[in-house]
């Protein structure tokens, strides 16, 4: 084409179009966005695929992260670690899903896997209280949060286990009127 | 031998396939090696089914590279995956291409690999056009979703605008300033003599008479040559497709619009899970600004504390009569209202014609433009009143909305007609006009060809400057004048109202904060925030009047195409500079289609006046494309009959038979009745599963509850057991064997509970230490609610069974 870019191969572009929702345009934008964060530890020219992560203390501090309550579980959840140090494939893979062309059915897996504080598969009370404390950032009582948690698990729980699974979060959010505009963040 | 041997392999290959687009990749790669270099020693040994089978499994495979972006797994294993397929397909496909057919195949491969690698190219060019990206992104991340969505929109109208101007001004304005007889050639296209003197002024020009009329941007000055210039453009016709063509496009566009949110959008059921929702999905991802983040916490903090205070008093009933009737007189109030402005648009429109009779000049600015002003200021004013009388009723926020929206629709809609059919009796005014000129037309003509014959010349030629001529009334610039009048005026009335309302109030607010008593900032008018519904009823308003005038004014889409561009940028500088955050969020619907949907029914509400005119109203015989036939239309009649093979002619005319049309016709309403009775026993089907969902829920609680009070009760009779038997026997060891046995058999009646649910089990140790003491807290809480959960009852730890047995009692 007609940039002279030499940060990615044409085969590597076309295979992250292939994998992601972005064009070629945006996924060399991104690597920028990925460059600015850490400029001395990510290189410039990703020809050769450098193992490079950067933490997640970093990541956190993008524009579009920094106000978000559940930043760190987003960055966790993208993580090939599960502790936040993501690579460049990591962070493109964490924007793609999050896009606005990302179908409801991924982004409600992946909201699935950020809402699960403890990684159990399972939505349970203490997730609940987790999301509610930083939903409200601790203005609520410890009864108003408890009631609060007890009324979401008895709305949503389909098999009785005081906990939400899979399908009971799914099945939920697939009648949420704002769970896809709200669950998108623009890059 | 060989042959069973390369047999198995197959086999095998095809199982390998078949799991391949499952989890795992590191077995089957290994597997996919050495079955590879099988293949490629014997590439021609295929016989036809294992080809099928080859194929089929390069299908899946090129299937798995178009879902791949849709697929949950990390990153990694997607690249992995990718490279794999790609390598599978480009080696088998070739061997496919042996035999029969061979190089057909290979061309169609290499079609479809090039046709992908277009429309990739394609989308990649697609997204470097949209505009304004970095401007809404801004506007997203400091004031929400719900702000940026009305600029989304804008951005979506403008696009639409731009290709009716395409049409617009590619098929019929260029053609005619082209290709047409140029101005003052023929009388239609140049200004009457008594016109002249003031044909250049401003004021005149602004209100689009004088050179503006007589141009390509009315339908006046077109003339109804059946075919124009070298190309044979037959220009009548273009006119008329293109009328019919907008019209068209923005249905198809509007409709495929509304069908593809219609998947997205979840079913309108708004209180079966109203917490979780809120816990879920109240955050909006896009906010990237303290200050926006901070206003959407405490927005968030107040809805659940109102949540919570409903939950708690359930139903307050207050006095329900009172309500019921402040509600009822509130929308006799509003009625009133409505039937007030539209009698005032009335009175001022016929108003507005008398003075045009009496000549304009006579008149101040205001009384000539009366009629624009007072819709404009109707459109203003209105709304705040409606706003005012809503307080009487005392609805839930969101109910509240969608009233307002619905009175402020109905408020426009009202206007407009009343501006219809006061234009309508306009039109009726100036045909009587027309068969009176008409007449003295022809009286005129015969005094010219008297003053003429007595020449004796024999062929009396006219030579008459065309500004000369008498002109005919035109009711069709008239119409489109008038549309054009009103978005300017309407466009005017926004940028004012935008200036003063927003930008004066916010320098204000701002600079006489210091020498002012209390605080105007938080105190009463403060800064103003965004009114998204307004804006956005504003705007498909203003586009139902492009498509009722588009067809008189072909100027219009680029007017509008111009006003929306100045739009974009003037709003987006006003929110950013003189509006706050919204503190409290609350959205018309909960879908996107809901002003789909208005704009919809405002695009058929205003193709109706024009199709109304073109159907039954003969055009001016005087000026336009169609002057001289009976009806618009007849230009399709006239085309099909001189312009295509004779053939074509007949076989329209059997296809416009009624014996063929009713019958056509006949059958569309059945197939929408079908579709319609067939759409509504899948949302009966819906109901009934969603209520079957909830009684097997009712039910699984109810069979949990009861298996956790038999166990409880089993155990404490365990326990009594257990402790009369320490009692009693010295051998400790045989006592707690059975209360094992009770704990086993409890937990498998347990297991067995659970397992009719499909689930599985089986948890880590760590999973169950911490799932034990979750129910344990959990219990503790609860009280006298449902006592389910896992009792790891098969585990051999004591530990935990000593930690639950004690809990239990507090039961």
């Amino acid at each position: 084409m007609g940039n002279k870019q030499t940060t990615f191969t044409d085969e590597q572009l076309e295979a992250y179009q292939d994998c992601t929702f972005f064009t070629r345009k945006e996924i060399l934008r991104l690597h920028g966005r990925f460059r600015e964060l850490a400029p001395h530890l990510v290189p410039l020219d990703y020809t050769n695929n450098p193992d490079v992560r950067v933490p997640p203390t970093l990541i956190v501090t993008m524009p579009e992260l920094k106000e978000n309550p559940f930043r760190d579980r987003i960055v966790a959840t993208f993580s090939e670690d599960g502790q936040g140090n993501q690579t460049f494939n990591d962070f493109v893979d964490m924007f793609s899903v999050l896009c606005e062309a990302s179908p409801r059915e991924l982004k409600t897996i992946y909201a699935f896997k950020i809402y699960d504080f403890n990684r159990d598969n399972f939505i349970c009370k203490e997730d609940l209280q987790h999301t509610l404390n930083k939903l409200t950032k601790g203005e609520l009582t410890a009864e108003e949060v408890s009631l609060v948690c007890d009324k979401a698990v008895e709305e949503a729980d389909l098999d009785a286990d005081s906990k939400l699974s899979f399908t009971d979060f799914e099945n939920m959010i697939s009648k949420a009127p704002d769970f896809l505009s709200n669950f998108h963040i623009r890059i | 031998m060989v042959k069973k041997v390369q047999a198995a392999k197959k086999k095998k290959r095809k199982k390998v396939v078949e799991t391949s687009s499952e989890q795992e990749t590191s077995e089957e790669e290994d597997s996919k090696e050495e079955v590879n270099e099988d293949e490629q020693l014997r590439p021609e040994c295929l016989s036809p089914e294992e080809l099928e089978k080859l194929k089929e499994a390069v299908d899946e495979r090129k299937k798995l590279v178009q879902s791949l972006r849709g697929k949950p797994w990390p990153m990694k294993k997607k690249l992995v995956t990718l490279r794999e397929s790609q390598e599978f397909v480009e080696k088998y496909e070739g061997a496919l291409g042996k035999g029969k057919g061979r190089k057909l195949y290979a061309y169609k491969v290499m079609m479809t690999k090039r046709w992908m690698k277009f429309q990739r190219d394609f989308e990649n060019f697609k997204t470097a056009c949209i505009p304004w990206e970095m401007k809404i992104k801004e506007i997203e991340s400091h004031f929400g979703s719900s702000v940026a969505s009305y600029f989304i929109f804008l951005r979506w109208m403008y696009g639409i605008n731009m290709i009716l101007f395409g049409l617009t001004f590619g098929l019929v304005m260029v053609p005619e300033a082209l290709m047409g007889r140029p101005y003052g050639s023929i009388p239609r296209k140049t200004v009457p003599r008594a016109e002249e003197a003031g044909a250049m002024d401003f004021a005149v020009l602004w209100d689009f008479g004088g050179y503006a009329r007589y141009s390509v941007l009315f339908y006046g000055y077109y003339n109804n040559q059946h075919a124009i210039g070298w190309l044979k453009f037959r220009m009548p016709l273009s006119y008329f497709l293109v009328g019919v063509g907008t019209v068209a496009y923005s249905y198809m566009v509007v409709i495929r619009t509304m069908a593809r949110n219609a998947n997205e959008s979840g079913v309108g059921d708004d209180n079966s899970f109203n917490f979780c929702w809120k816990m879920f999905t109240s955050w909006d991802y896009l906010i990237g600004n303290a200050e926006t983040a901070d206003n959407k916490f405490a927005s968030i903090t107040t809805s659940f504390k109102e949540a919570i205070l409903e939950e708690q008093e359930n139903q307050k009933d207050d006095n329900i009569h009172l309500t019921r009737f402040l509600r009822v007189l509130a929308n006799f109030l509003v009625l009133c209202c409505l039937a007030g402005s539209g009698y005032l648009i009335y009175f001022v429109v016929r108003r507005s014609q008398k003075f045009a009779l009496d000549g304009l000049e006579n008149h101040t600015w205001w009384e000539r433009n009366e009629v624009n002003m007072v819709m404009s200021l109707l459109g203003m004013f209105c709304p705040m009143l409606f706003d005012v009388i809503s307080t009487l009723e005392n609805y839930h926020p969101r109910v509240a909305l969608q009233w307002q929206l619905g009175r402020i629709f109905a408020l426009f809609l009202g206007n407009l007609y009343t501006f219809i059919i006061a234009l309508m009796d306009e039109i009726n005014l100036k045909r009587e006009e027309e068969k009176i000129i008409k007449f003295n037309i022809t009286m005129w003509e015969a005094s010219l060809y008297n003053g003429t014959a007595s020449e004796n010349s024999t062929t009396p030629l006219i030579t008459i400057h065309p500004a000369d001529v008498p002109r005919g009334p035109c009711w069709e610039t008239m119409v489109g004048q008038e549309f054009v009048r009103l978005i300017i005026s309407d466009t005017m009335t926004t940028y004012i109202t935008l200036l003063i309302g927003d930008f004066l109030r916010a320098v204000l607010v701002r600079f006489l904060n210091h020498c002012w008593c209390w605080d105007l900032e938080a105190g009463f008018p403060s800064y103003s925030e965004f009114d998204v519904s307004g804006n956005v009823l504003g705007l498909i308003f203003n586009q139902g009047m492009i498509w009722m005038g588009a067809f008189y004014a072909p100027c219009l889409p680029a007017l509008n195409v111009l006003r929306l561009h100045v739009s974009m940028y003037l709003q987006c500088w006003a929110v950013m500079c003189c509006n706050v955050p919204q503190e409290r969020v609350f959205k018309a619907s909960g879908s996107n289609n809901f002003y789909m949907a208005m704009l919809l029914v405002i695009l058929f509400l205003s193709t109706l006046p024009a199709i109304y005119t073109i159907v039954t109203i003969p055009p001016s015989f005087d000026c336009g494309p169609f002057s001289g036939k009976n009806r618009m239309f007849d230009v399709i009649h006239e085309t099909l009959e001189s312009d295509f093979p004779a053939w074509f002619s007949k076989v329209f005319s059997y296809a416009s038979n009624p014996g063929l049309v009713l019958p056509f016709i006949l059958l569309m309403v059945l197939a929408i009745y079908y579709l319609h009775s067939t759409s509504k026993s899948y949302k009966e089907a819906n109901v009934e599963l969603k209520k079957k969902l909830q009684l097997q829920n009712e039910e699984n609680k109810k069979k949990n509850k009861r298996a956790a009070l038999k166990a409880q009760t089993d155990l404490e009779e365990a326990r009594k057991t257990t402790s009369q038997a320490a009692e009693r026997q010295k051998n400790n060891n045989a006592s707690l064997r059975s209360q094992e046995e009770y704990e086993e058999n409890y937990a498998k009646s347990q297991r067995l509970c659970h397992s009719k649910n499909g689930r599985n089990p089986t948890f880590s140790g760590e999973d169950r230490q911490h799932q034990v003491t979750a129910r344990v807290s959990r219990n503790y809480h609860h009280g006298n609610h449902e006592t389910h959960g896992y009792l790891p009852g098969f585990s051999q730890q004591s530990e935990p069974r000593i930690c639950r047995v004690p809990s239990l009692q507090r039961h």
